[in-house]
């Protein structure tokens, strides 16, 4: 369990992060959603005691991280899987961290083995793959069998099979009962990974709902229609108890469906030029959530609700 | 096929008697874990090799240079050179080895980014601070030993070549404290530099701030001009004292000489230790 209470960090005149209260629970994956720049990884940095917050407090199984004796027995994170010193072999690398937690050799090569690693145990990181990178600082996550895990950005430039074994493996690790935290930028791999979503944006808490909920909220479908006697199709839709309105010289219909609308048309003989169904994706979701937070914009290609998502 | 098929096991839940986590804050295992980490990066081995060579190498050099022109010495001047400083004095050049060395056990954590791979699994920093502090000296001073004998018995061969009894054995007095001596001094070096590695988080910066204080400090100090110059001298030239036999004229005393070159690293990682529980990794 992972408990934030009022966390803030400000550098010079910028709060990186405002005032976040959140609760990570176990047993379940919680996405930590936000756009670059959003306060990710500070919050998690202050999660570890790495970096001193402003204000507020972040606790760990009800404590504070600097507080936990062999927090590797605790706490499994992997921030940066490039945050080690490459002149090591993989091996001392891991033995060097399990040794300063008073966990046995023999633990160091489980590790390796579960993610993989075994066979380049002896060779220097630096001769690593950001994909081998990666699993040693998974397999760095394992070595105190921790009840709460800790990823930020996991699939960044990972392979799809890469990405693949990192999902399977955070959602194994909820089903065990841990608490797994978890940032992305991506709302749809967060969308494939996340039972829980923790949103934010400007390092301000923007949402807190499981990731059903929120796609239900923002795959709420509708129907587009061009039709030269819009006003009169509209009246007849109304009747029927839908919801039409005029939005950029369509009829937006909600709850209904192409079908219906296109047959109440032809019953009534009335032209019509274009009917399609609109899907706002999730991602569209996210970013008209997060529009006024993110920090790197890009006007020119700000993409909103696109139609006819495959 | 049931759903839970789709979720691979983590196999990671470990044998549970072997995994307690420790009752309380455990300085051995931190102590172990700086251990493992010292031996197992290649620089490491390197800069022992780099101290060793150019020390013993380069004492050889200046007691061949004292014996070859022992006879064209004035008087005056040979009053000046005592035998087991001559034949440590290479150590002047071989110092900047054990300085990276000092530096790199710190600041290499914070130019790779492994200080927060550490300090997740270390969160007490001056447990950390002192682990690697505690391995850095044993070390440094075992390399000390290790560079100092050799210079020291080597250089005593060739200034027996003058045929002028310069030589002297460990047995005569203050000579052996004077080549422990030199072991004491590589360990505040190698302090040094890791005190400037702490405070400055910067390899590159740390090494020079350092190399500023044993290397042009002293030479600068030579050129300072009247009585209040030979004491500010004194004390710039202050680590060099206690690897004299007997004291020369214008230097400090063996372990006097050795405080003051000690505060050094003492004050800069006292400053260092406040700071790093201060400062965000």
């Amino acid at each position: 369990m992972i408990e934030a209470r009022g966390l803030t960090k400000r550098y010079g005149d910028t709060l990186a992060v405002d005032d976040l209260t959140f609760t990570v629970p176990p047993g379940v994956v919680t996405g930590f959603l936000g756009p670059n720049g959003a306060g990710k990884s500070t919050t998690m940095r202050m999660i570890l005691g790495l970096d001193r917050p402003t204000k507020g407090t972040a606790l760990v199984n009800g404590q504070l991280y600097g507080q936990l004796k062999g927090p590797l027995h605790y706490v499994g994170a992997l921030l940066d899987a490039k945050d080690v010193h490459k002149g090591r072999t993989a091996r001392a690398h891991l033995l060097a961290l399990a040794q300063s937690n008073g966990i046995p050799r023999r633990r160091v090569d489980e590790v390796l083995e579960l993610t993989g690693m075994a066979s380049v145990a002896k060779k220097r990181i630096k001769g690593f793959s950001l994909g081998m990178s990666q699993r040693l600082g998974i397999a760095a996550t394992l070595l105190g069998d921790p009840g709460v895990v800790m990823f930020d950005e996991p699939v960044n430039g990972l392979d799809p099979d890469g990405i693949l074994w990192i999902r399977n493996f955070m959602r194994a690790l909820a089903a065990e009962g841990r608490t797994v935290f978890v940032s992305s930028h991506l709302m749809s791999e967060m969308a494939q990974t996340a039972d829980h979503l923790i949103v934010i944006g400007k390092g301000r808490l923007l949402a807190d709902l499981p990731t059903k909920q929120l796609i239900e909220q923002s795959e709420t479908n509708h129907v587009r229609v061009r039709s030269p006697q819009g006003d009169q199709l509209g009246t007849l839709l109304r009747d029927k108890g839908l919801k039409a309105e005029q939005v950029e010289g369509y009829l937006e219909v909600h709850g209904g469906t192409c079908e219906q609308v296109g047959d109440l048309a032809a019953e009534h003989r009335l032209t019509i030029h274009e009917l399609f169904e609109e899907r706002a994706s999730l991602e569209a979701a996210f970013m008209e959530m997060t529009r006024d937070s993110v920090v790197y914009h890009a006007d020119s290609f700000e993409a909103t609700t696109e139609g006819e998502q495959p | 096929m049931t759903t839970d098929d789709t979720v691979a096991p983590s196999g990671m839940t470990a044998d549970h008697h072997a995994l307690v986590p420790p009752a309380t804050d455990r300085f051995d295992h931190i102590v172990r874990s700086e251990w493992t980490k010292f031996w197992s990066v290649r620089s490491t081995m390197w800069t022992f090799i780099a101290l060793v060579v150019v020390t013993v190498g380069i004492s050889a050099l200046f007691c061949l240079g004292v014996a070859v022109s022992w006879e064209d010495i004035p008087e005056a001047d040979r009053a000046q050179i005592e035998p087991v400083a001559q034949s440590l004095s290479g150590i002047f050049f071989g110092q900047p080895a054990i300085i990276v060395l000092g530096a790199l056990v710190i600041s290499a954590e914070y130019s790779t980014g492994g200080i927060r791979t550490t300090l997740t699994a270390v969160p007490h920093r001056l447990h950390l601070l002192a682990a690697k502090a505690l391995v850095l000296t044993v070390v440094a001073f075992v390399a000390g030993i290790v560079t100092m004998f050799p210079a020291f018995w080597i250089g005593q061969l060739v200034l027996a070549t003058a045929d002028a009894g310069l030589e002297v054995s460990l047995g005569d007095e203050g000579v052996l404290r004077a080549v422990i001596g030199g072991a004491l001094y590589v360990t505040a070096c190698g302090l040094l530099g890791f005190a400037m590695g702490a405070l400055l988080r910067h390899t590159a910066g740390a090494i020079t701030a350092a190399i500023g204080i044993v290397f042009i400090l002293p030479i600068a100090g030579n050129f300072l001009p009247g009585d209040w110059g030979d004491d500010v001298n004194k004390v710039l030239n202050a680590g060099a004292a206690i690897m004299q036999a007997r004291q020369i004229e214008g230097t400090l005393g063996p372990w006097e000489g050795y405080a003051i070159f000690s505060l050094w690293w003492i004050v800069l990682l006292v400053v260092a230790a406040v700071l790093i529980r201060r400062r965000d990794a």
